[in-house]
Formats: C-alpha cells, sequence, structure tokens
C-alpha cells in the first residue's frame, strides 16, 4: 500500500509518504489506523483519536469501515481548510 | 457545459478567467465570480497552502459536474493557488457562467461552500510566534449541509 500524510499528520509522524505492505489482520480502515498507532513516537498521537481525523482510499473520501487492499493508496488527513 | 480547473502558485486575474468563460457563447446571461483573499485577522503575516496532487483536482470536478446536473450552466472556472500567500494575496476564484442570474449565484455559492469543506486543501497560518495548522470549521460543514 501506498500511505499518505498530510499537513500535521505529515509533521508529527516525519514523512509524507510511505510504502507499508498491508498487515496481517488489517481489512478496513480504521483497523489499519489502529494498527498504525501501535507503531509509537508520531504515529501513536496521530492515529489515538480516529475523530480528528480523516481518510481518503485511491483519492476518494472514505469512512472508517471500508476496506483496504495491497494496492490501495491511502491518505490521512485532519478535516480539510480550503477554499 | 465547460470547465477549467486549475491547483497552481500563480495567480490569476480575474477578468482574463471572466473573458475566457463567456467567449463567443451570446447565451450566456450571466456570470458569477467569487474571489478568496488571505484576510489579515491577528497579525497574520501568510498563508500557507498544501494539497493532494491528484485528488484536489478530481474532488473540484466532481463537484463541477454536479453543479451542472443542479443548475443549467454554460461554464464553470475554479482555480484554487497553493503555496504561501501573504495578506491580501488572491488564493481561490470560483466563476460560472449561466443564462441567468439566479443559477449563476447558486452554483458559484455552492461550490464555494464545497471547496470549504471537501476539497483536500490545507491551510497554516503564519504569524511573528511561528506557523499553527488551521483548524476546519463547524460553520462551513453546516454552511454545505443545505446543499444535500
Amino acid at each position: 500500500m501506498t500511505l499518505l500524510y498530510f499537513a500535521w499528520v505529515r509533521q508529527k509522524i516525519g514523512r509524507g509518504e510511505e510504502q507499508m505492505a498491508l498487515p496481517g489482520g488489517v481489512s478496513t480502515l480504521g483497523e489499519l489506523a489502529a494498527h498504525l498507532a501501535t507503531l509509537g513516537n508520531g504515529y501513536a498521537e496521530v492515529f489515538s483519536d480516529a475523530k480528528r481525523l480523516r481518510a481518503a482510499v485511491n483519492q476518494v473520501h472514505t469512512q472508517w469501515d471500508a476496506t483496504v487492499r495491497e494496492s490501495d493508496e491511502i491518505a490521512f488527513f485532519p478535516p480539510v481548510t480550503g477554499g | 457545459m465547460s470547465a477549467r480547473i486549475l491547483v497552481q502558485r500563480e495567480d490569476f486575474d480575474v477578468s482574463t478567467e471572466i473573458a475566457a468563460l463567456t467567449k463567443d457563447n451570446s447565451s450566456i446571461g450571466a456570470v458569477a465570480a467569487f474571489t478568496g483573499l488571505v484576510r489579515g485577522d491577528d497579525d497574520l503575516v501568510a498563508l500557507t497552502l498544501e494539497h493532494y496532487p491528484g485528488m484536489t483536482e478530481r474532488e473540484i470536478a466532481a463537484h463541477v459536474e454536479d453543479a451542472g446536473g443542479r443548475w443549467a450552466l454554460h461554464g464553470v472556472t475554479i482555480i484554487h493557488r497553493v503555496g504561501r500567500l501573504r495578506v491580501g494575496e488572491q488564493i481561490v476564484l470560483v466563476a460560472v457562467a449561466a443564462a441567468h442570474r439566479g443559477e449563476a449565484f447558486a452554483a458559484c455559492e455552492f461550490l464555494m461552500d464545497y471547496l470549504k469543506t471537501r476539497a483536500p486543501f490545507w491551510k497554516q497560518e503564519e504569524r511573528a510566534d511561528g506557523a499553527h495548522w488551521v483548524e476546519a470549521r463547524a460553520s462551513d460543514d453546516a454552511a454545505a449541509e443545505r446543499w444535500r
């Protein structure tokens, strides 16, 4: 999977992009976020409270119960502030 | 309905964009154009905007298509800047051309409300004491809700 991070999510984790194999036992976005929280440091802080975050799978806004696949591009970011 | 959607660092000229939008189409009787600027609240020095390349253009295009389905429109131009923008600079243009003003005004407001709530941009405010991320506002979500 390609994982992308934006805004303060990127700043706290320390990178804007990474490649990661889909962890065993993870099939939804919510489960992926819970797994990322266990990686410690910035990941723990970012993924500790999913309510503060939003996500997109393959560039489409998605809910936490969405299925994630090995070939997906998954982005995590704060609520948007454009316009 | 024509659609011109740009995400860029460079500034834009509203007159030029409106001229391009209305060129050679005598069925257009109304153009509604909104420009967003960097407001200088509380000693703000600059805003820095980042976006999600790929998703940004896709999201904006989807909402332009949605607008075209709700109202009879001849054309839409949306230009959203990214990068470091100082107080007073232009951030975004939403220009809508239609036969009549009702559709033009409504579609312009609809598209701005969606740009504020769905388009993947993030702003960072720069003041003398450093840079801080802007938080999304509930009032923007409420504004977007009324179009459901």
